[in-house]
């Protein structure tokens, strides 16, 4: 067992974890931080996107050991401290951008990276950036509609309806 | 307008807070003090005999608690199928044994042979490796044809072969069909596959059992769409536990798709085992393992033959089929290829004679049952693709051709043993016309063939059964439980509302659509409505969510009760005004007295009921609380017509969706942003099905599309906006709400739309392509045009 620490959603948080323990796995049962969501076991589905530094990674593929000292923000500190949602969770509210909630968490994190890099992406952008995330319920369009509001952007008129 | 809250208001949905804070509750977020963790040890062949299981060396590693195999389910019931088809000749379908954990014989890849029990998950799955197997591998049947050839490897030796049964439908009508094809001036038959399919709904499957040995309760956690469903079908036939005994919770559920309808052996096992080690036992899915034992879907190779008079009228439709049941028979397994298939087979058209034949057969594959449209798909698929192929050969307008052949009077007596109420399908293709924009599509192709691509059009029509099921009839055609729905409408001495449903919502939306129907019904806030769903503990009674059924059925049960409450109400506050009951009139959630100004709030009405200080005791009790069950008189029949334009490379093959239009008749719409999500996931899940998704075995039964690296599914940029329509409404004549289910639709009518486009593109650019199996990927697109 290694005793690790690291600042998630500006709180330190420790533990001690398996060199096999995921940070998913550390994340959810450890910290009980449940928001983060395991939908597959290939890296494929993006429930489990968090921040780590600043950068968005897909916490089921990453050693919980290997953000020892990070900096981790995940969907439990998006919104304001009062539960305020954030610009792009209210997007998702207002566009109607979830349904079973699942890759929700995912889909918001992989958003607020997006939307770091490319503050105004294009409809193509969005959806290449979503490449990594799965959603099964929404067919994309009002993930990509609410992405493209909380951008401020106008949104296309075929998805205005 | 419709008031904010109220029915026809897009109201944004309250569950969503949650959703997006990391605030839902979701199974595999529930811990239970002491918990144990279970690894299930799976075949990794597809058929076996079963020489022995060792477990003594992982018994022995550290933090086993006790590893179970089949023998330990010696006189358990096995997993039930919940409805029993009688075949052509009157004869009960070959109905298999299904026990928990193997018995015997594995008979697919994922077939749980041994579970481990353990204190960490990593223990567990340490230990499992340790279990010595003694396998002894049998021929695997795979491929349908072989499996019902003489001398075919048996999946059950018990039974005579692998035929389930052969059902013929309506089996009196199969001469006239014989005698209008004989007689027809055209046939157009096709030959084509309805691909298998994996539900995927992005939770995967979670069960956490607990045992509470002071009052001898059992709980079930489990990801369903059907709490109430599972603790009957897992009490009463499986391990034997009165329902007064069993609690099922099923909390926030991450999809379903059908796939979380089935009662599964997993569920059985942590029930059952918790009792056996007297600590909770928790078991969660990986994908891997989702892949091979949630059930399938679809898995229909067809042959369907298309009649036609010298005017283009339909006169004679003939199918059959042979639909994979997998190596057990899963809850509704053998009603989908049947009565949730054959009854669709008229689709929108006046066709007098129809028969359908459909062999279902056992193979050494993962069972197959519902999936998102569960029959109906497959109906629509094979009807409209044969539709599209007869106008090619006919050199006819495929719109015309079905226009022409639309039922138009309703109601309608299909010779397929079902009515339909309501519908006006020449409305949803005009809609179509104009959201789709047909009139511009040669303005389109033009621009696309300068690019040097080549584009289709495919449009197609639909209808579905939906708001399953009257309890009579289907109790006739085999189903093993009634499927009413139940709600309790709960109102509090402050006038707040609790309404236990049934039906459960998993991304439907019903914490925020259902409110909407109470709150517009009193004339209160849709905040003071809240609905309780998902526990047998909190919820009276229910049959669940499926086959677009919640609103239709339960969401008549919840108006039917509040019809109750509010005809208490209007006698508690007849008394308060001193007037008679038959004036009070109930408006904006203010009664009043017809022609005086008196008036009481609903909120004084509610408190009097539980304060009953001036109060007609004798005559009504205290109280205001009232519960309705709700069986549907007739199914619903939403309709729709689709369009699809696609866009395909003539170097590669690929196929680009460049646009797709969808024109619904769901009747009255509740809440129309939810109805309008409801059907963007269908079609993705419908064009996923055209274009990528495939669940492949080999010849030996080995599972080759096993993970999301090999089962490809619609990502963000394999997709277009859509545009959809709900504007048609003819409602349901039937049921209180005039509804009629929108939760299918998009997967029903998106495939053979998409197909169709590919073919009109392959034949725009000279290739005489007359069909093409799904999915078209690029490989198989590309081979079509070599030919």
């Amino acid at each position: 067992m290694t005793k690790i620490t690291m600042t998630v959603n500006g709180k330190s948080a420790s533990g001690d974890v398996e060199g096999r323990t995921l940070l998913s796995s550390f994340l959810r049962e450890d910290l009980e931080l449940t928001g983060t969501h395991v939908g597959c076991d290939t890296s494929q589905c993006g429930a489990c996107v968090v921040h780590v530094n600043g950068v968005a990674v897909k916490s089921c593929t990453m050693l919980a050991a290997e953000a020892d000292g990070a900096e981790v923000a995940t969907i439990e500190g998006q919104a304001a401290p009062d539960g305020t949602l954030n610009t792009i969770q209210a997007a998702f509210q207002e566009h109607h951008g979830l349904q079973c909630g699942f890759c929700t968490p995912g889909m918001v994190m992989t958003t607020a990276a997006l939307l770091k890099e490319n503050p105004k992406p294009t409809e193509a952008e969005v959806r290449e950036y979503l490449e990594g995330n799965i959603c099964r319920c929404t067919g994309y369009h009002n993930i990509v509609k609410a992405i493209m509001a909380a951008s401020g952007q106008e949104i296309p008129a075929i998805a205005a309806e | 307008m419709p008031k904010d809250g109220g029915i026809g208001a897009s109201t944004k949905r309250r569950e969503d807070v949650r959703f997006l804070t990391g605030a839902g509750n979701y199974t595999d977020d529930i811990n239970v003090r002491g918990q144990t963790y279970v690894h299930f040890l799976r075949s990794d062949v597809a058929h076996a005999k079963i020489n022995g299981i060792d477990t003594s060396a992982a018994a022995d590693m550290p933090g086993v608690v006790q590893i179970f195999t089949g023998a330990d389910f010696e006189g358990v019931g096995g997993i039930p199928c919940g409805w029993l088809v009688t075949d052509r000749h009157g004869e009960p379908m070959q109905e298999p044994a299904h026990p928990v954990l193997a018995q015997g014989k594995v008979r697919h890849v994922g077939d749980p042979i041994a579970a481990v029990v353990a204190e960490s998950l990593e223990q567990a799955r340490d230990a499992a490796e340790a279990i010595e197997l003694d396998l002894e591998e049998l021929p695997a049947v795979v491929n349908m044809k072989d499996a019902l050839g003489d001398g075919s490897t048996k999946v059950h030796d018990d039974l005579t072969s692998n035929l389930c049964y052969d059902w013929g439908f309506v089996e009196e009508n199969k001469g006239a069909v014989e005698e209008a094809i004989k007689g027809a001036a055209h046939v157009t038959t096709l030959e084509l596959v309805n691909n298998r399919l994996v539900a995927n709904p992005m939770e995967p499957r979670v069960a956490v059992g607990d045992y509470n040995r002071a009052d001898g309760e059992h709980t079930l956690y489990t990801t369903s769409q059907n709490p109430h469903v599972i603790r009957l079908l897992m009490g009463a036939f499986v391990l034997g536990i009165p329902e007064h005994k069993l609690r099922v919770v099923a909390p926030d559920v991450g999809g379903g798709f059908g796939t979380k309808i089935f009662h599964y052996a997993e569920e059985a096992f942590c029930t059952f085992a918790a009792k056996a080690v007297n600590r909770p036992v928790k078991w969660t899915s990986s994908r891997s393992e989702a892949f091979m034992s949630d059930a399938h879907g679809r898995d229909h190779v067809t042959k369907i033959e298309l009649a036609l008079d010298a005017d283009n009228n339909f006169v004679a439709v003939r199918t059959e089929t042979l639909a994979n049941m997998g190596a057990y028979l899963s809850t509704f397994s053998s009603s989908v290829p049947t009565w949730l298939h054959g009854t669709l087979m008229a689709g929108n058209y006046k066709t007098p004679n129809i028969y359908v034949n459909v062999k279902a057969v056992f193979t050494n594959t993962v069972p197959v049952d519902a999936y998102r449209g569960a029959g109906r798909p497959e109906a629509t698929f094979q009807l409209e693709r044969v539709i599209d192929q007869a106008a090619r050969e006919l050199g006819v307008d495929p719109i015309a051709l079905r226009r022409q052949n639309y039922v138009t009077e309703f109601p309608y007596a299909t010779p397929v043993a079902v009515e339909y109420d309501t519908g006006d399908y020449n409305a949803t293709m005009d809609k179509l016309e104009e959201i789709a924009d047909i009139a511009g599509f040669a303005a389109r192709r033009k621009e696309s063939e300068a690019r040097g691509m080549m584009r289709g059009l495919g449009i197609n029509n639909y209808i579905e059964a939906c708001g399953i099921a009257p309890s009579n009839l289907v109790g006739q055609l085999g189903a093993r439980a009634g499927l009413y729905d139940a709600a309790t409408v709960r109102v509090n001495a402050t006038g707040s509302i609790s309404v236990m449903v049934g039906a459960h919502s998993h991304g439907q939306g019903h914490e925020t659509a259902f409110p909407q129907v109470v709150a517009e019904m009193i004339g209160i806030d849709a905040e003071q409505v809240d609905i309780v769903h998902g526990d047998t503990a909190k919820v009276p009674f229910g049959m669940g969510t499926y086959g677009s059924r919640s609103l239709a059925v339960c969401g008549s049960a919840m108006v039917r009760a509040t019809e109750k409450i509010i005809n208490k109400a209007k006698k508690i506050a007849a008394h308060l005004m001193e007037a008679s009951e038959a004036d009070i009139e109930l408006k904006d959630g203010n009664f009043s007295v017809a022609g005086t100004d008196k008036s009481v709030a609903w909120g004084d009405v509610t408190l009097a009921a539980y304060v009953p200080h001036n109060y007609p005791l004798e005559d009504i009790e205290p109280g205001l609380e009232e519960t309705a069950f709700y069986d549907p008189a007739n199914f619903t029949y939403p309709a729709g017509a689709y369009a699809c334009e696609v866009e395909v490379d003539p170097d590669t093959g690929k196929v680009t969706i460049e646009r797709f239009a969808a024109a619904d008749d769901f009747g009255n719409v509740i809440n129309p942003m939810i109805v309008s999500g409801q059907v963007h996931g269908g079609i993705a899940q419908g064009i996923g099905q055209a274009l990528m998704e495939n669940c492949v075995y080999d010849d030996n039964g080995q599972l080759l599309s096993a993970s999301y690296m090999d089962y490809t599914m619609p990502r963000a940029d394999d997709l277009p906006f859509y545009t959809v329509d709900h504007s048609c409404q003819t409602p349901c004549t039937h049921n209180p709400l005039g509804v009629k289910g929108c939760g299918e639709a998009g997967a029903i009518g998106s495939p053979p739309s998409v197909i169709n486009a590919v073919l009109d593109a392959l034949n725009s650019g000279g290739h005489d392509v007359a069909h093409i199996d799904m999915p078209a990927t690029p490989s198989r697109v590309w081979a079509a045009m070599q030919k």
